[in-house]
C-alpha cells in the first residue's frame, strides 16, 4: 500500500514560502495514503491561479485546465472513469467568482468527487485584487478605497444549492485538514471543503494570526449535529462563516453516477467501444 | 404519371403540423419514395405560422423545390402566405371552418374540406391534422393501408381506441375528397419508387447516429437551437450502451466536461451552435494545447449574436477556423449530406484521437434539421481507431521521472495513456509545457513544442476533403460550395446544361486546415469560379483566396437571408455571370 511519500515529487512549487498551499498540497497526500489509495487511482483537476498549480505536486495524475473550469473537467473525468478518486482544487477566485456557476451546478450534480477550494480571500498571482471573498472595506490593488461588495458566503450557497458534503478547515490544522478530506474521499457524492489557506504577500489582514483569533471549531459544540441542515445552515449563520470541521453530510441521497440510469459500476472508459450489428440494425428501425 | 411532387402544410405553431408530416413522410418513405423536408419555424412554441414542406420523387433529390403542388391549409394565413408558390394547376386542401379563399391571380383547385367539423365529430378537433392528411394522401391516389400502418404507429401507445378513431378521421377526410374531386387526382400520380429501403431522418439524428457507431458513450451538452436533437436521441440511447448525456449549465461546462472525459478514455463529444462556440473557444485551446482529443459539432444558423436562430445560414466557419486565442492543431470538416453526417462523426472520433486534436464537425440548420431520404448506411465501414493510445501494460518509470506523454516523435504525435494506468502518471497543463507535461518556459522546448502541435496536422485530410460531384474540363462556371447546398446546385446544373452553360461543381468538406492541393488543379481549369454561400462575406470564397489564390476568377454568390438557396436562384445567378 502506497505511503504519503508516494504520493511526492520532486517538482518545486513556485507558491512563496510560508504559503497556506503547501499544507493543503501535505494533507491530500496524507489523506490520500490513510484511505490506501496508489497514486495512478487519483486524479488531481485543478484550475488557474497560485492554489491551480497543486495537480503539479503530487505524484498523481494530474491536469491543470482553465481559469474557473476544474470543476466540469474533474466531473468529466469521473463519468469517464468512476473507479478513480477525482479530487478538484483550486482557489476563491476560480470556484467562487470566474467559476461559480460550475460550482453550484456541480454541488447539485451530486458526482462523486471532492472539491477542495484553497480560499485566501485575495487574487495572488495577479499580485493582489479583490476576491468575492475579501471582506467588505478590504483594501486592494482594484479596490484602493476598499471593497463595496459584499462578501459571499460559500457554505451557504453549498447547503442552499443542496450540498451533500459541507466542510471547512485551516491550513495551520493539518490533522483537521487531513482527516476532513479523507472523509470528503470517502463520502458517496460531492464533497466541498473550503480550507483558509493566508496568502502572506499579497493579504496583510486575514493572516494565520488572524484566522486562530476568529475561527471557531466544531469540536467545540460536542452536541453539533452534521446531519441537521437547518442547524448546519444556523451554525455558518452564527460564526458567520468561521467555523471549521464537518459542518453538514447528508448520507442517503446517491451519487449522480448511481442515479443516472444504465449507468455501470465499472469505469465506462473500460467498456468497449463497438457496437454490435444487431445493436445497429435496431437502432435504424425507427428511421424506416 | 409524374416523378415528383411538393407537398406543404401550413398551420398556427402547435397545431399538429409536425405529426401530420411525419406520418405523411414516414408512409411515403415506406413506399421507397425519396424525400427531402424544409421546417420553415420561429422561435416559440405556440403560435405564429409554420410550415412543413416535403419534395417526394422517384429519384435521389437533396433540394427544396421551387414549386409547390399541393398545399394543406388549417388557416387563411397558411393560404396567403403559400399559394404564390403554387404552379398553375396545384392543389389545395383546406379547412371550410374559415371559409378559404385563394388570393387573385392564383390557379390552382381548392378543396374545402370540414377538417374541423369532422374531427370534432369524431370527438376532438386534435384529430383535424388527421382529417387534412388523409384527404391530401387520397388525392395522390397511394395505398391508405400504409398510411394507417404509420397512423397506428404515432398514436399506438396511446390505446386502440385512439389509433381506430384516428384511422377513422383519415377515412373521413379521404372520402369527403374523392367525393369532391371524383377520384384521385391523376396528375398527381406518381411512378411507383425504386422499392429500396431507405431511412428518413434528420442531419442532427444521423449525426447523434454515427457518434454511437463510433464509440461515443457520453455528452455534455447545453440546450440550443438547431443542435438540441442530438443530446435528445442520445439521451435515449446511450443508457443502453453504459454511457449517458449530461445536461451542463452552460457550454463552457459541457465543453470542458467533454475534454475532462476524453481524458479520462471515453469518446465523448458536445454539440451547440454559433453561441454555444463562441463560449467554447478558450476550452478549445485547451484541448489543442494539452493534445487532448475532442469532438464538437457546429450547427451554424443564423448569426451573429442571437441573430436567426431558426434560419439558414454558414457564417461560423472563420470562427471556427479562427476563434482561439493563439495557435493550436485542429480539424474543421463540414458535411454535405445525410449521409456524410453518419460517415464524417466516426471519422471525427477517429481523428480526434490518432491525431489528438479538437475536430470541429460543422453543419448548417438545412443540414441539420431537414428531414429526408438517407441511404441505408453500411454497418461494414464503421472502423474505430485510437490512435497511439496504449492499452497495455507500461515499464517502471525511474524515480521522480513521469511518462512521457508529450514525447517529441516524427509524426508529432506522442503515445498516450489513460489515468488509472500503472507507471503512466504525466502531468497535463495548458501551461507550455516539456515532454512530462511539466510547466516550462524553456525557449528552446517552447519551439519544439510548438512546432510538434502544429506539425502534426499539416497533412491531415479527411476522406473526399474535395468532393467532386462532376468533372468538366472546359467548364464555363465552376461551383464551389460546402453543407447543404450542393443538391440544389446539382438541380441548377441541369436546367444550366439545357441552355449549353457548362459547369463543374466540387464541394469543399474540409475548411481547416484547407486542402488546396486538392481544389485547386479544379480552380485551374475552370474559366470562372463562382463561390456559393450561405454568408454575407463569402467566408469560403476567402479561404480559396487566401490559400490558393485566383482572385481574378473568383465570383461570390451569396445569399443571407436565413433560407436555403434554391436551385432557380442558384441557376439565375450562374447564367447572370456566364
Amino acid at each position: 500500500m502506497a505511503t504519503f511519500k508516494e504520493f511526492r515529487n520532486n517538482v518545486k512549487p513556485n507558491w512563496c514560502p510560508g504559503c497556506g498551499d503547501f499544507s493543503v498540497q501535505a494533507a491530500i497526500q496524507r489523506a490520500a495514503a490513510n484511505v490506501g489509495l496508489e497514486p495512478e487511482e487519483v486524479a488531481v483537476i485543478s484550475g488557474i491561479g497560485c492554489s491551480g498549480r497543486i495537480s503539479g505536486y503530487i505524484n498523481a495524475y494530474g491536469l491543470h485546465g482553465i481559469h474557473g473550469r476544474a470543476l466540469p473537467i474533474a466531473q468529466g473525468v469521473k463519468l469517464a472513469n468512476r473507479e478513480l478518486t477525482v479530487i478538484a482544487s483550486g482557489g476563491d477566485g476560480d470556484g467562487f467568482a470566474i467559476g461559480m456557476g460550475h460550482t453550484v451546478h456541480a454541488i447539485r450534480r451530486n458526482l462523486n468527487i471532492t472539491y477542495i477550494v484553497m480560499d485566501n480571500q485575495i487574487y495572488g498571482l495577479t499580485k493582489g485584487q479583490t476576491s468575492p471573498r475579501s471582506a467588505e472595506g478590504f483594501k486592494t490593488k482594484s479596490t484602493p478605497e476598499g471593497s463595496i461588495e459584499s462578501t459571499l458566503s460559500p457554505l451557504e450557497i453549498a447547503l442552499s444549492a443542496g450540498a451533500t458534503f459541507v466542510a471547512q478547515s485551516f491550513s495551520s490544522d493539518l490533522k483537521q485538514l487531513t482527516s476532513l478530506i479523507e472523509e470528503g474521499i470517502k463520502h458517496q457524492g460531492f464533497s466541498l471543503i473550503n480550507v483558509f489557506s493566508p496568502c502572506v504577500t499579497f493579504n496583510k489582514v486575514n493572516t494565520y494570526d488572524w484566522f486562530k483569533e476568529n475561527i471557531v471549531n466544531l469540536e467545540q459544540f460536542p452536541d453539533y449535529d452534521p446531519s441537521n441542515r437547518v442547524a448546519a445552515m444556523n451554525k455558518i449563520m452564527e460564526t458567520n462563516g468561521m467555523l471549521t470541521g464537518l459542518i453538514y453530510q447528508d448520507k442517503n441521497r446517491k451519487s449522480y453516477e448511481d442515479l443516472a440510469v444504465g449507468f455501470k459500476e465499472q469505469g465506462l472508459a473500460k467498456q468497449k467501444l463497438e457496437l454490435s450489428r444487431a445493436d445497429f440494425d435496431k437502432l435504424l428501425t425507427e428511421f424506416k | 404519371m409524374i416523378s415528383q411532387l411538393s407537398w406543404k402544410i401550413g398551420g398556427q405553431q402547435g397545431e399538429g403540423v409536425e405529426s401530420t408530416d411525419r406520418i405523411f413522410s414516414t408512409a411515403l418513405n415506406r413506399l421507397g419514395y425519396y424525400l427531402y423536408g424544409y421546417r420553415h419555424f420561429s422561435s416559440r412554441i405556440k403560435g405564429g405560422h409554420t410550415n412543413n414542406k416535403i419534395r417526394i420523387s422517384t429519384k435521389p433529390i437533396r433540394a427544396i423545390s421551387d414549386d409547390l403542388d399541393i398545399l394543406v391549409a388549417f388557416d387563411q394565413e397558411s393560404i396567403d402566405l403559400n399559394a404564390g408558390e403554387l404552379r398553375p394547376g396545384g392543389v389545395v386542401v383546406a379547412d371550410a371552418k374559415f371559409s378559404p379563399t385563394l388570393p387573385e391571380g392564383i390557379q390552382a383547385r381548392l378543396f374545402a374540406v370540414p377538417i374541423t367539423a369532422i374531427a370534432e365529430e369524431l370527438g376532438t378537433s386534435l384529430m383535424k391534422n388527421m382529417v387534412a392528411s388523409g384527404a391530401s394522401w387520397a388525392l395522390l391516389g397511394l395505398p391508405i393501408e400504409v398510411f394507417n400502418k404509420a397512423v397506428e404507429e404515432e398514436f399506438g401507445r396511446k390505446g386502440p381506441a385512439i389509433v381506430e378513431k384516428n384511422i377513422e378521421a383519415v377515412r373521413r377526410g379521404s372520402e369527403f375528397v374523392l367525393e369532391q374531386a371524383g377520384g384521385p387526382l391523376e396528375e398527381f400520380k406518381l411512378e411507383p419508387a425504386d422499392g429500396v429501403q431507405k431511412l428518413f431522418m434528420i442531419g442532427n439524428e444521423a449525426m447523434a447516429l454515427g457518434s454511437i457507431a463510433a464509440g461515443c458513450r457520453l455528452m455534455s451538452a447545453y440546450p440550443i437551437t438547431p443542435a438540441s436533437e442530438i443530446m435528445e436521441y442520445l439521451i435515449k440511447k446511450l443508457p443502453k450502451f453504459g454511457g449517458t448525456v449530461v445536461q451542463t449549465e452552460d457550454e463552457i461546462a459541457a465543453v470542458t466536461m467533454a475534454i475532462g472525459a476524453n481524458y479520462g478514455g471515453v469518446r465523448t463529444m458536445t454539440a451547440s451552435a454559433g453561441p454555444g462556440l463562441a463560449l467554447m473557444m478558450e476550452a478549445i485551446g485547451l484541448s489543442g494545447m494539452t493534445e487532448t482529443p475532442l469532438v464538437i459539432i457546429d450547427t451554424q444558423r443564423g448569426g451573429p449574436s442571437t441573430g436567426l436562430p431558426t434560419k439558414q445560414e454558414q457564417s461560423d466557419i472563420n470562427a471556427l477556423i479562427y476563434g482561439t486565442h493563439g495557435e493550436i492543431p485542429k480539424l474543421v470538416i463540414a458535411p454535405s449530406t445525410i449521409e456524410e453526417c453518419f460517415y464524417d462523426m466516426i471519422e471525427a472520433f477517429n481523428l480526434a484521437e490518432q491525431y489528438q486534436i479538437p475536430v470541429i464537425v460543422a453543419t448548417d440548420l438545412q443540414l441539420s434539421l431537414g428531414k429526408q431520404s438517407c441511404d441505408m448506411l453500411d454497418y461494414d465501414s464503421i472502423k474505430i481507431n485510437r490512435g497511439k493510445l496504449i492499452e497495455g501494460e507500461l515499464p517502471p518509470l525511474e524515480e521522480h521521472r513521469m511518462f512521457k506523454r508529450y514525447e517529441f516523435t516524427e509524426d508529432g504525435v506522442s503515445p498516450r495513456v489513460l489515468p488509472g494506468m500503472k507507471y503512466g502518471i504525466h502531468h497535463v497543463t495548458g501551461v507550455e509545457h516539456d515532454q512530462e507535461g511539466r510547466p516550462s518556459e524553456n525557449a528552446l522546448n517552447r519551439e519544439k513544442m510548438m512546432d510538434k502541435r502544429l506539425g502534426k496536422i499539416k497533412s491531415l485530410r479527411i476522406t473526399n476533403a474535395v468532393k467532386v460531384h462532376a468533372e468538366e474540363p472546359a467548364a464555363d462556371i465552376l461551383i464551389v460550395a460546402m453543407g447543404s447546398t450542393g443538391g440544389t446546385i446539382e438541380e441548377a446544373r441541369e436546367r444550366l446544361s439545357k441552355d449549353g452553360v457548362k459547369t463543374g461543381h466540387v464541394t469543399v468538406r474540409q475548411m481547416f486546415p484547407f486542402p488546396s492541393e486538392q481544389l485547386e488543379p479544379h480552380l485551374k481549369s475552370a474559366k470562372k469560379v463562382v463561390v456559393l454561400e450561405n454568408n454575407a462575406t463569402g467566408q469560403l470564397a476567402n479561404l480559396i483566396k487566401q490559400n490558393i489564390g485566383y482572385h481574378d476568377k473568383i465570383e461570390n454568390v451569396l445569399k443571407y437571408d436565413g433560407t436555403p438557396f434554391l436551385p432557380s436562384e442558384v441557376y439565375k445567378a450562374c447564367k447572370e455571370l456566364n
